[in-house]
């Protein structure tokens, strides 16, 4: 019998695995390990002190909470937004469909001082919303504005392909059998856009809990009422904190991954449902 | 060359893609590997060109152990079942790729590289078509500049992977032809891969069929066809009916009813499977005749010279189908009606034992083995 | 209907995405073009453009590399644990950029792990630019992998094949044929993580101590300017951030009209 290695036909697998796994270890993991590290220097009274104090969890309810509303939110309109980027044509579509990602691209502090100048009591919008008693910059309902417009994209991003391979002959053939426009859409096309829709709100919800450079300049960042939990993390490290900066991070991170393993598993779904591409 | 493959095994994972397999290809022929989806003959193919690696066993090329030669060092061409063409390069480029990227001392220079390349594409009857690149070509056109590259590099053998797998059935009856002539004119020594039997009975020299990572027959396409060795063999190279029953004497008894045997080697007694083949069957009117299945007639279809009767067998065997292709002019002679109680009696019956419960390996659905062979495969 | 949805969807895009965009030319523009151009060629400024093309210039290739070596690894072989790793590479993505900052604070801060030793040897890492590179690093890590690994996983492995069951070799297969076909892609890929790098905010402001003319990028100089009050100074450096994300929108939709 020959002694053979699976030998392998195309070249530098050892090679390229190896620099993967050593350049993901350095830059990744190892450090993210060193958080997790640091937090094990705690005793678990200590860190659960630390996590549930009442400042930390007023944070906790400000980011989860007005995340999952902004998230809400772009669910609806990207959406929408969505369904008319596919099936209408309108003058501008494609300049429109292009700039659906600039939250993607506009650096976060740019986005959070834009905003703010928008809505602030002098601002564009702000001058009209404030006497009507809405305020909106620096109150929680800014970072609600901030929040949405950086998870937009990724509702309109997730659904938009699905919506794209969906058959119009699927509605057609609702509409033959009897079915109005409504009960089309609820029971025909909203199942199929359900796996994608629910991955684009999971994307859209984790990026707004870590979020930080739009929300801060818009929030006013008064603690108990309008401080995200990532400010509090820079807050306790600029008291030299390290051990409470620490373990808040432990407490995002943990929420994160659950949310990426949510996600990874919603996207198998959408594609298994979808079909692979 | 002649190619030898002995004892290999290949498996992915739990699954035994090649369960010890020997053969042998001798130098100039063209050999088809027939079988369904999954029966390990794409497999044996890329064991063969060095694109994957046996578990155990030995390839021999021209005699010599090539088993640890890599696919480079083969010499072999392969047609991947896609083409595979370099979809950024036209079809020049595309059939030069293998002289061009020679080592420095054994590159033929620009001008001899181009002569070639002309002379290669004015064989498969594409020199017009030398500057399109391949998402501009048809099927049938992709498939002939995979091959003319393929050949480019002067291969010792030639590998082809479902060559006509996905072309349009017009296109594939061409392409079939024009391969044929092809090798009679160059004689390389090529082993293609098919699920087609009809396309590896017209193309090939000899048939290698392949189920379940065995080799089931091999044989030139004559062979196989008018003498299957295995009841799978039977069944994969065209319609066929079948009877299931028990020896007596000279008959096949079918429930109550008995089928004449020719010269059989089976003990009294014993329980056979009996396979016909649709033109081997005769129909018979008079319902008083004693021997034949009594069944019920469901469609004629005359397409051409011969028709194609349907029929459902009557009584104990009722719902059994069953396939009879007759001369045109005998349908009209026996005029037949749907509806009409006939019988069958078969020219020829091939025997074979039962499989036994123990010989089915998993992957051998139930149905593939005797329902399938009743419905005519 | 059509008319009601097409009007949500554009009211939306005008509220969230147009008139922020608008505002920040606008506001830059507020005070003229002679204060505009000021606010530019002002020396910290200059420095903050400098720093954070340096950054850059560092970080996308690091990222490019890895990017292309594990698409490769990932979608041309397969192994054990390949979805565990295609996973992993995405994690970056999901760590909120301050927690990034915090984790090399940890490591190389005063009060971190190498602090002390690194001190000892006169090494700074945080509130240094080694901090701002490796902090850039991480947050733009999975870019150009997450563009080519599906890319790859599409082509398949054929063409590969076909070149190496033709005699080429290994790198000349992977340049002949491999590169021109995820050319698109990569190229997509590599604006993507370009765009993030000079843009990333949280991160490198944990990192970077804030120190005028040594450690300060340019999202972080807006920063500065408008806690200083100086607006339209902030925005006319944020307008130089928003002309880098209207370009890397531009070169992405051409690169998509090219992949058709």
């Amino acid at each position: 019998m020959h002694a053979r290695a699976a030998r392998r036909v195309l070249p530098g697998f050892p090679l390229a695995l190896g620099y993967t796994l050593v350049y993901l270890s350095l830059i990744v993991l190892i450090p993210l390990g060193a958080v997790f590290l640091k937090t094990a220097t705690l005793g678990g009274e200590q860190f659960w002190a630390m996590v549930s104090a009442p400042r930390v969890m007023a944070s906790y309810r400000i980011s989860f909470g007005l995340s999952l509303l902004a998230a809400l939110i772009n669910a609806v309109f990207g959406l929408i937004f969505a369904w008319v980027l596919v099936r209408y044509r309108f003058p501008g579509k494609r300049i429109v469909d292009a700039l659906v990602d600039l939250p993607f691209a506009l650096p976060t502090a740019v986005a959070g001082i834009a905003l703010t100048a928008i809505y602030s009591g002098n601002g564009w919008l702000g001058q009209w919303l404030e006497p009507l008693g809405l305020k909106v910059a620096f109150t929680p309902l800014g970072i609600l504005v901030a929040l949405t417009f950086i998870g937009l994209p990724f509702v309109v991003r997730t659904v938009q392909p699905v919506l794209e391979d969906l058959d119009t002959e699927l509605e057609e053939a609702a509409a033959s059998l009897g079915a109005d426009r409504w009960q089309t859409f609820w029971r025909v096309v909203l199942p199929v856009l359900t796996p994608a829709l629910l991955t684009g709100f999971a994307l859209a919800f984790a990026r707004a809990v870590g979020e930080y450079g739009s929300v801060i300049f818009i929030a006013g960042n008064v603690p108990m009422v309008s401080e995200i939990t990532p400010l509090l993390i820079i807050t306790k490290l600029e008291q030299y904190d390290y051990a409470g900066a620490t373990a808040i991070a432990v407490v995002m991170l943990v929420a994160s991954f659950a949310l990426l393993f949510l996600i990874n598993g919603l996207q198998a779904w959408t594609s298994r449902r979808h079909g692979s591409i | 060359m002649s190619i030898r493959v002995q004892n290999i095994v290949k498996r992915f994972g739990d699954f035994v893609a090649l369960d010890d397999v020997t053969l042998d290809f001798p130098t100039g022929e063209l050999v088809g590997l027939l079988g369904p989806s999954g029966c390990g003959k794409t497999t044996l193919l890329r064991i063969i060109a060095g694109l994957e690696s046996a578990d155990r066993g030995q390839v021999f090329l021209d005699g010599g152990d090539a088993s640890s030669a890599h696919v480079r060092e083969r010499q072999v061409g392969f047609v991947f079942q896609h083409y595979a063409l370099f979809r950024h390069m036209n079809v020049f480029d595309n059939v030069a790729f293998g002289l061009r990227v020679k080592p420095r001392r054994r590159r033929p220079p620009e001008s001899e590289i181009r002569r070639r390349v002309r002379e290669l594409l004015e064989l498969v009857q594409l020199d017009w078509l030398a500057e399109r690149y391949p998402p501009q070509l048809s099927g049938g056109q992709r498939q002939r500049v995979a091959l003319a590259r393929a050949l480019a590099v002067e291969p010792r053998v030639l590998l082809l992977d479902e060559p006509f797998g996905a072309l349009d059935a017009k296109v594939r009856k061409e392409l079939r032809r024009w391969l044929r002539q092809l090798h009679d004119r160059l004689h390389i020594t090529s082993i293609f891969v098919t699920h087609d039997q009809e396309e590896a009975l017209e193309v090939s020299d000899r048939v290698v069929l392949m189920n379940q990572g065995r080799v089931e027959q091999v044989g030139t396409p004559e062979q196989v066809y008018e003498q299957p060795s295995t009841p799978f063999v039977y069944g994969f190279l065209g319609a066929v009916n079948l009877f299931h029953g028990r020896i007596d004497g000279q008959h096949l008894q079918v429930g109550v009813e008995n089928l004449s045997l020719g010269q059989h080697e089976f003990q009294v007694g014993a329980e056979a499977l009996g396979f016909v083949r649709p033109h081997e069957l005769e129909i018979d009117t008079d319902l008083a005749q004693g021997s034949g299945l009594e069944a019920r007639v469901e469609r004629v279809l005359t397409l051409g010279a011969t028709t194609r009767v349907d029929l459902v067998g009557a009584d104990h065997a009722a719902g059994r189908h069953y396939e009879v292709e007759l001369p045109r002019d005998r349908i009209t002679a026996l005029g037949l009606v749907v509806g009409q109680r006939v019988r069958l009696k078969p020219a020829r019956i091939r025997l074979f034992s039962p499989p036994r419960p123990t010989e089915r390996t998993p992957c051998a659905p139930d149905g593939d083995l005797v329902g399938g062979y009743g419905e005519n495969i | 209907m059509k008319g009601v949805l097409i009007a949500v969807a554009l009211s939306f895009f005008s509220l969230f995405l147009l008139l922020p965009l608008v505002t920040v030319f606008a506001e830059a523009l507020r005070k003229g073009w002679a204060v505009y151009l000021a606010a530019l060629v002002e020396p910290d400024a200059l420095f903050a453009i400098y720093l954070t093309l340096l950054v850059t210039a560092i970080a996308v290739p690091l990222n490019l590399i890895f990017g292309v070596t594990a698409a490769w690894t990932i979608a041309k072989f397969d192994f054990r644990g390949k979805q565990l790793l295609t996973t992993l590479i995405d994690l970056p993505f999901s760590v909120s950029p301050v927690i990034v900052g915090l984790m090399y604070v940890l490591i190389f801060g005063a009060q971190g792990w190498f602090g002390p030793w690194l001190m000892e040897h006169g090494v700074r890492i945080v509130f240094a630019v080694p901090g701002l590179v490796l902090a850039t690093v991480f947050v733009t890590f999975p870019f150009v992998a997450r563009e080519l690994i599906p890319l790859m996983q599409a082509q398949g492995k054929e063409e590969e094949e076909a070149a190496v069951v033709l005699g080429a070799s290994g790198w000349r297969t992977f340049w002949h044929v491999t590169l021109p076909n995820i050319k698109w892609g990569l190229i997509y890929g590599v604006v993507l993580c370009n765009a993030r790098a000079m843009g990333e905010f949280g991160a490198v402001s944990v990192v970077s101590g804030h120190i005028r003319g040594q450690t300060n990028t340019l999202p972080l100089h807006v920063e500065i300017l408008y806690n200083e009050y100086q607006f339209a100074a902030a925005f006319a450096v944020a307008s130089l951030l928003a002309l880098l994300a209207l370009l890397t929108l531009v070169v992405k939709s051409w690169v998509e009209w090219r992949g058709r």
